[in-house]
């Protein structure tokens, strides 16, 4: 349980004591509250969940587990060729719905 | 997005379909608790992708789901009131109760509003200072914060048309429950990566040393969850059990401790009925005693509330994992999305509600899941049926 | 806080997961699937409520259920278009009538009165016809301010002329505060279909190509970041504008286009569902190459929501002959209508009925219609 994104704090301020952040996800902006989280700055990622954020994302971690998953396994391309459909590279799409070519998501992979 | 694309690689989601089809040497069984894991699981065919012989099977992992009959009555009681303004997370609409749900209630007049955050609730008791303003404090305790900071600022700030109808869940005693169960099949799980967020993990370690359970705190995009599924299985591999952490870039083993301090301050453990699987004790949250005039509860003497589940339902045995909804006679027929008999076809993490936007078992030419009979349990909350021989 | 659980003490036989009813195992009885008989189910059937308005599936049962059958000596029946083509002296006249009651009426991208008529124009648009004379219809709720009313007529009158549209006869009513919600707009409209053309949501067939204009859930999303109890600022607007002018491209590249559907209410996969069901047909859509704008997919995050469920205003879906795919997209991206122009799927004769979707991690799912409301959830 469950329904937590991680977006950007954007703004701090406080409202009638209560410490309140709009946080920018992806291009939607929102506040929460960030009592829960005094060390937050500007600039951190949290995760949000309905209208606060419960926890502030650890850039560093979320980079190590990216970089174990992608050397995991030595896999050929030949390998994951054979394993069925939705195999090819599908293309990006950027922010204004034209496609793009490039890795989807652009991950450090 | 970040943070979220990343974790949606095709490729590296790939790489570990192979790295668990590699590891995997025999068959075991996983359950995912968080409704939110479960939705994703179904939704990109995670389970479908596995090695045939790993079971996944979807825990009670919704809130929304598991939210007592008699706590839904009692909310349906109480915004029936022409004085009050119902205010509740919007997936609470459609949960039916014994006769009928909140949507339906709003077709019919009552002031039922939707809203994405308790603080929310608040603001519309101060606008509103001469009606109550009920908040439907659902949840497991990823909400717990959230919930308990609306109470702690209507009382800093007196704001006393302001009342809350608490139906909190905790997710480890109802891990014990299950592995307590003499039909329990589970054998490893992915802890709910929220939830652990908030409260860390320190309470999984004692359920994974005793009944020795791997458990691994798993996030909630594909890539978590396949990583997750990896660790676990890995752990079973290797005849370990402990718990590890997936969502390493959220969750740290002592958790949020200010919001901890502030559930504990609002709240206290106390019993709570798991709707289709019975009272698991000390699996709730209820308000503590100097804020009882903020419970909803006592503030609304909503009586003795009869409730009647439905008998065809066996949302008991698909909350515990022990029947899959393709096993329900009502499945897809009876019951469906439109016209749920039960929460876990309300609620879009729902069991149910999953296996069916994802069309399973509903007769199409590609019927992605085999139907494959498991173990004769007995489902609960049907009158008088007993538990067949394993 | 380490609250330690205690196992659960089996001390009268039952299993900790047994409700509280009392009963006991009876050891030797089988659970018998058969004998179990279904009431009839709880009946909050008796009521229209807002799902039978939002464009999925409870509002096709409503159609079926209620609404056909009552009709059925005036209607002549045979599967749903977006407008009606009736016979009249030897043309072909397309006819479609619209109710608008977005709330709010002003919303980032438009408001009410260019809604109303580019959804007019759009519906003419999806059976290939150029609009010719459209009606414009109000009921006022008592307290609207005037200058608002004459502003969302002159973007109506504005969208009209863009669509090279007019507005030809109108009515006004108003009615007593909370009668309704500031203003509702109903439209008519009618239009000619060119000899040759005729798009119709039966005519799909296998091998056909699936594309879509643009970006999807704009619209919706633009609604539901000023709606209340949810608002949240978002760089994005509605999509709404007319689609004639595209759609006369189109069909001069591939007059046999085979669907048109603007993909409103109930989202892309409503529309796609519903033309399946009408070909009899069954379709493959790649989630990779089905254009999502960055903040629509942030919202539909946010709030729990699927954004091939959200309403879209300036979009349409065109299923056409394989071989002329690329033409007709190539066509659709030179003008500003289509330039987010992609094929993104295609149509098979497996599953009937029934859309599915690769997802990322190689497996294929089926894409469900939205059933009622659409409701943000926090699981």
């Amino acid at each position: 349980m469950c329904l937590g994104i991680p977006g950007k704090v954007i703004e701090i301020r406080d409202d009638a004591g209560l410490p309140m952040g709009k946080v920018d996800f992806g291009g939607v902006r929102k506040e929460a509250c960030l009592a829960y989280l005094p060390e937050v700055q500007l600039g951190d990622y949290v995760i949000v969940h309905v209208g606060f954020a419960i926890s502030r994302v650890d850039e560093e971690e979320a980079l190590k587990t990216l970089e174990i998953l992608a050397t995991m396994g030595d896999m050929v391309r030949s390998e994951l060729a054979t394993m069925g459909p939705g195999m090819d590279e599908p293309t990006v799409v950027s922010d204004d719905g034209t496609p793009a070519t490039g890795a989807f998501g652009g991950a450090p992979a | 997005m970040k943070y979220l694309d990343e974790y949606r690689d095709p490729v590296l989601a790939k790489k570990l379909v192979a790295e668990i089809h590699r590891v995997t040497t025999r068959p075991w069984t996983l359950m995912e608790v968080c409704g939110g894991q479960t939705h994703t699981i179904v939704k990109q065919g995670i389970d479908e992708a596995l090695p045939s012989g790993v079971r996944m099977i979807h825990g009670p992992g919704c809130p929304v789901c598991v939210t007592p009959l008699e706590q839904v009555d009692k909310a349906l009681a109480i915004a029936a009131r022409p004085d009050v303004i119902f205010t509740s997370y919007g997936d609470m609409l459609r949960v039916p109760g014994s006769s009928t749900d909140l949507l339906a209630l709003k077709a019919r007049g009552a002031d039922v509003r939707i809203v994405y955050s308790p603080l929310d609730a608040l603001k519309i008791a101060l606008a509103n200072p001469d009606r109550q303003v009920v908040f439907f404090a659902v949840g497991f305790e990823t909400t717990a914060p959230a919930n308990a900071m609306a109470v702690a600022e209507a009382a800093r700030r007196g704001i006393d048309n302001f009342s809350v109808l608490v139906s909190h869940v905790l997710v480890p005693p109802a891990m014990t429950a299950l592995l307590d169960s003499p039909q329990n099949q589970v054998q490893a799980f992915l802890a709910a990566g929220h939830v652990c967020a908030v409260m860390g993990w320190t309470e999984y370690e004692p359920i994974a040393e005793r009944y020795r359970v791997p458990i691994v705190v798993t996030g909630f995009e594909p890539l978590d969850l396949l990583e997750g599924i990896l660790m676990a299985i890995r752990q079973l591999e290797e005849g370990r059990a402990e718990v590890e952490n997936q969502y390493v870039r959220a969750v740290k083993r002592e958790g949020v401790p200010l919001a901890q301090r502030q559930i504990f301050e609002v709240f206290e453990v106390g019993e709570r009925k798991w709707r289709g699987v019975g009272e698991i004790p000390a699996s709730g949250y209820r308000l503590r005693e100097p804020y009882a005039r903020f419970d909803a509860e006592r503030k609304f003497d909503v009586g003795e509330i009869q409730t009647n589940e439905h008998p065809a339902c066996i949302a008991g045995a698909i909350l515990t994992g022990a029947k899959l909804p393709l096993d329900c006679t009502a499945y897809g027929t009876l019951c469906t999305p439109q016209k749920p008999l039960g929460a876990p076809m309300v609620s879009s993490e729902g069991t149910c509600a999953a296996f069916f936007s994802a069309g399973r078992g509903l007769g199409g030419a590609r019927s992605p899941l085999p139907v494959t009979p498991l173990v004769q349990v007995a489902p609960i909350g049907r009158a008088g049926v007993a538990e067949a021989p394993r | 806080m380490s609250v330690e659980p205690e196992p659960f003490a089996v001390s009268d036989g039952s299993s900790p997961l047994t409700e509280r009813s009392g009963r006991s195992a009876d050891a030797g009885a089988t659970i018998e699937p058969e004998g179990v008989y279904c009431p009839a189910p709880i009946a909050e059937g008796e009521r229209v409520i807002l799902g039978h308005g939002s464009g999925g599936q409870l509002s096709n049962a409503l159609l079926r259920d209620v609404i056909g059958p009552a009709l059925a000596a005036a209607a002549p029946g045979g599967p749903a278009n977006d407008a009606a083509v009736v016979d009249v002296a030897g043309n072909r006249v397309a006819f479609t009538s619209d109710s608008f009651v977005v709330s709010p009426i002003r919303f980032p991208g438009g408001d009410i009165g260019e809604l109303a008529v580019n959804g007019t124009v759009n519906d003419l648009a999806m059976m290939g016809a150029q609009p010719l004379a459209i009606s414009l219809a109000y009921v006022i709720e008592e307290g609207l301010p005037l200058e608002e009313l004459a502003a969302i007529t002159a973007s109506a009158a504005h969208a009209a002329a863009q669509a090279g549209a007019r507005i030809v006869t109108g009515d006004t009513k108003v009615v007593g505060r909370g009668a309704a919600d500031r203003l509702f707009v109903n439209t008519a409209g009618i239009g000619l279909v060119p000899d040759g053309v005729a798009p119709a949501a039966d005519r799909a067939r296998p091998g056909d190509a699936i594309i879509l204009s643009g970006p999807i859930g704009l619209h919706g999303v633009a609604i539901m970041s000023v709606r209340e109890g949810l608002e949240f600022e978002v760089e994005i607007a509605s999509d709404t504008q007319a689609l004639n002018g595209l759609v006369a491209t189109m069909l001069a590249v591939e007059p046999g286009i085979r669907v048109l559907r603007d993909p409103t209410r109930g989202g892309l996969s409503s529309s796609l569902n519903e033309i399946a069901a009408s070909s009899g047909v069954g379709m493959v859509l790649d989630e990779a190459a089905i254009p999502i704008p960055g903040p629509v997919r942030a919202a539909c995050e946010m709030l729990g929501l699927d954004p091939f469920h959200v309403a879209n205003e300036g979009k349409l879906v065109a299923i056409v002959p394989a071989d002329s795919a690329d033409t007709v997209v190539a066509a659709m991206r030179a003008l500003p209508e289509g330039e987010g122009a992609a094929r993104i799927g295609e149509v098979v004769a497996d599953h009937p009925g029934m859309v599915t979707i690769r997802t990322i991690v190689g497996s294929e799912r089926i894409v469900d219609m939205l059933v009622g409301e659409q409701l943000p959830r926090i699981c």
